[in-house]
């Protein structure tokens, strides 16, 4: 499958991704590692007439500990972000999602701005962006604003970026030692979540229950108020509206969110 | 659009069309029919190639996205007319079966030892997760990378000619 034609330009820095986004219009896309974008390209399901690659822009890639923040790089693949010493110290939860996204092959080319930009509600990384109540940097023609996690994801794969905006770094508190969870539940391996869940502490995020990542906040509000795991997890489907498919109906998928909310709380990876 | 990169060693420099995927440039441009393209949607890995050390699927990246950095395919690896030991390895245990995965699997092999040069049994499954054997050949596949790596793992395989263990159950 080969893409419908379209332009290339290598942007030079951040800003001058941003300057391109400006002059060549809504039709104009960002392109990192490409592998949310490329795909949906060889499908004809996007069709964007130039890409902007911002894939090598070294200011975009890396990993860095400022104050109590980790702080990643838009650019930076999953397999670096997973393999990080200071992300598996300091953002397990973090770390290891990155390290559930595809085989070792898509981790070497996708992004984590990329992941968090195409916003499936499915995916790993935006579920544990909630979770781990983090945000994202992003620069448009007015400057830099920092977007929370739960302020970012505004739909099925919709986010509150505006065009000629685009994500400059993503930041989660540091949580060395905190107590995690992360449960996934796939049908074949390297799939995306039929549902998921990520805890830490007493925050619940869940994949797929919804068009975004969401809290549990009922199960949250119970742990706080002293329930126990088991008794948190049973209310971990109130209020979602998940969608159904040929891998699950609705009653399903809040099953799922139950079960898997019990064994993230239980802290088991 | 001119583009300039390393394939194989060798300095290139073509005009292709931004959207000509890195596979097709590989095979119809240079002429190096190694990399397959299997299920074309990122999942099969028939089509891996290293980029700059590091295995990629090359039906999901851009040849412009490689200009200026180092490819490497299947075609790359044999220096002098001996087999690379990750050739070598699948050659001897017999990693494989239609052949139709192997130049993926070989070139994800050797990404996969580039970064942990003695895994596991477990950690070769998990590495190679990203490449489907039709034919399901994963045992002599797991075991040819066991051997490369001359882990102790490997040792379990016995000989050529010899009753093999499982590696796996």
């Amino acid at each position: 499958m080969i893409p419908a034609p379209f332009d290339y330009v290598a942007a030079e820095s951040a800003p001058h991704a941003v300057d391109l986004l400006g002059s060549l219009g809504d039709d104009a896309k960002l392109l990192a590692g490409g592998h949310s974008l490329l795909p949906m390209m060889k499908l004809r399901l996007a069709a964007p007439s130039v890409l902007i690659d911002i894939g090598r822009l070294t200011e975009l890639i890396g990993i860095r500990a400022e104050g109590d923040e980790l702080v990643m790089g838009a650019a930076t693949p999953h397999d670096t972000l997973a393999t990080s010493g200071l992300a598996r110290s300091d953002a397990p939860l973090l770390a290891h999602s990155a390290g559930l996204v595809g085989d070792p092959q898509i981790r070497h080319r996708g992004t984590i701005g990329g992941s968090l930009a195409h916003a499936d509600p499915a995916a790993d990384l935006p579920m544990a962006l909630i979770a781990l109540g983090g945000s994202v940097d992003v620069l448009g023609p007015g400057g830099t604003r920092n977007v929370a996690a739960e302020d970012f994801f505004t739909g099925f794969f919709e986010t509150s970026l505006e065009p000629g905006e685009l994500i400059t770094a993503v930041r989660v508190p540091r949580r060395p030692g905190a107590a995690w969870g992360y449960q996934k539940f796939v049908r074949r391996a390297n799939d995306w979540a039929i549902v998921g869940a990520a805890a830490i502490d007493g925050r619940i995020a869940l994949a797929n229950m919804g068009p975004t990542p969401l809290r549990a906040r009922a199960a949250e509000q119970a742990l706080a108020d002293g329930a126990s795991a088991a008794e948190a997890a049973e209310l971990a489907a109130e209020g979602t509206e998940p969608g159904e498919d040929v891998h699950a109906d609705r009653d399903y998928r809040r099953h799922l969110a139950r079960v898997l909310t019990r064994r993230a709380l239980e802290h088991r990876a | 659009m001119q583009v300039e990169l390393f394939v194989n060693g060798q300095q290139r420099s073509d005009d292709v069309e931004p959207r000509l995927l890195l596979v097709h440039y590989l095979r119809e441009v240079c002429g190096l029919r190694a990399a397959n393209v299997g299920c074309d949607t990122t999942s099969c890995g028939a089509c891996t190639v290293l980029l700059n050390g590091t295995s990629v699927k090359s039906c999901t990246v851009l040849t412009v996205q490689a200009a200026g950095q180092q490819v490497t395919t299947a075609e790359g690896l044999a220096a002098d007319g001996e087999l690379h030991p990750v050739q070598a390895a699948f050659r001897q245990e017999h990693g494989l079966q239609c052949g139709f995965c192997t130049p993926g699997m070989v070139m994800a092999a050797v990404g996969l030892l580039s970064e942990n040069p003695h895994p596991t049994e477990a950690e070769v499954r998990e590495g190679l997760e990203g490449n489907f054997c039709r034919c399901t050949g994963y045992h002599n596949i797991v075991r040819a990378v066991l051997a490369a790596a001359g882990t102790a793992g490997a040792a379990a395989g016995g000989t050529a000619d010899g009753e093999r263990a499982e590696v796996g159950a």
